[in-house]
């Protein structure tokens, strides 16, 4: 019997910033089609883990891979939304500019985006409503903007798995019901989903799938399983019951 | 000699014509590399190659016993190159900063450069003089090879540059996403820095190892002021690089004694200079002009949403009112009110004043538009 492989699995997982390690032993498997909120507090090595899925940062120990093979395989396969804070937006360039870097992934070295790649980006940035502002400069767009630009930067990738690192941070209400839509709509096409949040109050309503952790993984399986207080307070260390209780 | 004697001779003297010729590719060649460096904010690696390259030079030269200035600047290469890739190395296997690790390696080597510098001023060698120019550069020992040198990596870079154009432009915008597509950005990072450190290395001779870097990120940083647009920014770099050294070339050809290392390197700052002042979108003057108009403005709209209320309650909208009434009201001066009669918004008479149907309707739509919170 041949099972279907995970969208992500990670093994003993281990990984440091000079000598302090930031993940420890980690051991995580998330099924294909969740859209899964990572939680923890701050420094527990949610963009971390992030990056050691996309390999970005290289783990003392352990191995990652998705569908069942190492990410160097796997490099179409995956869209990774970073953290807003992680570039300067002062760079000279345009919004629909930022999108279209989406596309370079699939075209490869040295060939140049053309007409088809500029119709994707087009797209991509209707579907986050800022086709409007497709010629603005990266500068001139507000904090919301900016993380709606980097959304439309990964759905152009048209990848299988979305990483995504705190995309609530910093928008308004609005913007963030908005964002929250699409991530349903590609959970509905099919698409598997992770994605760093804080807010704990509001896992219950996007999310179908939880990770907790805090330097260690404390928890991970369907929300409505084990989004509790006994894990809440084991990965924030007091006692959440009121937090979240509805 | 004046300038216009130098540009009379630029045509007839070959020379001259070299120098300014090497100078302006050089300038060029700078302000494209630099354009990298100054938006990676790798402003000190390019400090850091330059005084790292000195050492090399000594070398080269205890080595050879010949001063060949060819054989001096590969010299230069490679200790930049051993410089520049022990940075690196430094900020990977150990907990130094960058800045730090830069600094350490700067000094380290320079420090090793002028040590060796002092040991081959007491060699019996009698070529040893003129070594030392190394540290400021001097432009008259150009010859025509060198420019050849100058313009072979001027466009080896701009292929690399066209070739890698979109890899290049995702590395410096977003390094680790760059990662994330699939790109080998250790062969990026290597590319460009082996570029960097062969403008640098070229530049040696012209500016010195000292003002280099200043020659590097100065252009570049000047043409940031001007566009909002990387390939605009990287062709302005260039120019600038380039006018400013055919400009320090004259300069110092047309006054004796100026050396034109340290000549071009101020024309080069002096565009900064006028670029973060008088550049229409990020410079200073204009920044403060538009923040006086906008202050100007808002002072004109309040004044005219004050006003609203008043007229607001009445039937006539354009019954006449004491100036008097608006005296205490914050933000008004007798030059708003003749800015708003300008304008059409009011009509002035006497000692009163009267709202048109104009301004009573561009006042309803601001008064709506902020709220009433004001009362
Ligand atoms: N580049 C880095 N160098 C050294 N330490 C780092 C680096 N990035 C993160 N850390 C440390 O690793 C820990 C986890 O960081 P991070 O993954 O960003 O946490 P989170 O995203 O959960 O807030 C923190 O203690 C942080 O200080
Ligand atoms: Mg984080």
């Amino acid at each position: 019997m041949t099972e279907k492989p995970y969208a992500i699995q990670i093994d003993d997982l281990t990984v440091a910033y000079d000598y302090k390690p930031v993940l420890w032993d980690i051991d995580l498997k998330v099924p294909e089609g969740v859209l899964m909120a990572i939680v923890g507090p701050n420094g527990a090595g949610k963009s971390t883990l992030i990056k050691s899925i996309l390999g970005i940062i290289k783990p003392i120990a352990g191995s990652v891979t998705i569908f069942g093979k190492p990410y160097k395989k796997q490099v179409d396969k995956v869209a990774y939304v970073p953290q807003k804070g992680s570039v300067d937006w002062d760079f000279p360039t345009t919004a629909l500019d930022v999108v279209m870097m989406g596309t370079y992934g699939s075209l490869g070295w040295i060939k140049r985006p053309g007409q088809k790649e500029k119709k994707a980006s087009l797209e991509a940035l209707e579907k986050v409503g800022m086709l409007e502002f497709k010629n603005r400069q990266i500068s001139q767009l507000s904090g919301g903007q900016q993380q709606r630009i980097f959304l439309a930067r990964a759905l152009v990738q048209n990848a299988s798995i979305y990483l995504m690192d705190e995309p609530f941070q910093g928008v308004d209400a609005t913007t963030e019901k908005a964002i929250i839509n699409i991530l349903k709509e590609l959970r509905k096409a099919g698409k598997t989903l992770i994605v760093v949040h804080h807010d704990l109050q509001t896992v219950p309503e996007y999310f179908n799938w939880v990770t907790f952790l805090n330097v260690k993984g404390i928890a991970s399986g369907p929300v409505r399983d084990i989004f509790n207080d006994d894990n809440l307070t084991k990965t924030y260390g007091i006692n959440y019951k009121v937090a979240v209780n509805k | 000699m004046s300038l216009s004697d130098y540009f009379n001779l630029l045509v007839s003297d070959y020379t001259l014509r070299t120098i300014t010729l090497g100078t302006a590719v050089l300038g060029a060649v700078c302000g494209m590399l630099g354009s990298f460096a100054v938006l990676r904010k790798q402003s000190l690696l390019g400090d850091a190659i330059s005084h790292a390259a000195l050492p090399g030079i000594a070398l080269a030269f205890i080595i050879t016993g010949v001063k060949d200035p060819n054989l001096l600047l590969i010299g230069a290469l490679v200790s930049g190159l051993i410089g520049t890739f022990w940075i690196k190395g430094i900020v990977k296997r150990t907990r130094l900063k960058n800045d730090t690790a830069l600094g350490l390696i700067l000094s380290l080597f320079f420090g090793f450069g002028m040590l060796l510098l002092t040991f081959i001023q007491k060699m019996p060698n009698a070529n040893q003089a003129g070594l030392d120019k190394y540290l400021f550069g001097q432009a008259a020992t150009l010859v025509e090879s060198d420019v050849w040198v100058m313009a072979l990596v001027t466009g080896l870079s701009l292929l690399v540059l066209l070739l890698f154009w979109k890899e290049l432009k995702l590395l410096l915008f977003d390094p680790d996403y760059t990662k994330t597509l699939g790109f080998n950005t250790r062969f990026l990072d290597i590319l460009i820095t082996i570029f960097i450190v062969l403008a640098i290395v070229l530049g040696l001779q012209t500016v010195g190892v000292v003002l280099m870097s200043a020659m590097l990120l100065a252009p570049a940083a000047a043409a940031r002021q001007w566009t909002n647009n990387l390939s605009t920014m990287i062709i302005i770099a260039s120019i600038f690089g380039a006018f400013s050294g055919v400009f320090g070339t004259a300069i110092s050809a047309s006054q004796d004694n100026l050396s034109t290392g340290p000549v071009i390197v101020l024309v080069a700052a002096t565009f900064v200079l006028f670029s973060f002042i008088f550049s229409p979108g990020r410079g200073i003057l204009f920044r403060q002009i538009r923040f006086h108009r906008n202050r100007k403005e808002l002072n004109l709209k309040k004044t005219l949403t004050f006003m609203y209320r008043i007229v607001k309650d009445h039937d006539n909208i354009s019954h006449p009112h004491a100036i008097r009434i608006l005296n205490n009201f914050h933000g008004f001066t007798r030059k708003t009110l003749e800015q708003l009669e300008k304008q059409q918004l009011i009509r002035v008479e006497g000692n009163e004043w009267a709202m048109t149907e104009k301004g009573f309707e561009e006042a309803a739509r601001m008064y709506h538009q902020i709220g009433n919170n004001h009362d």
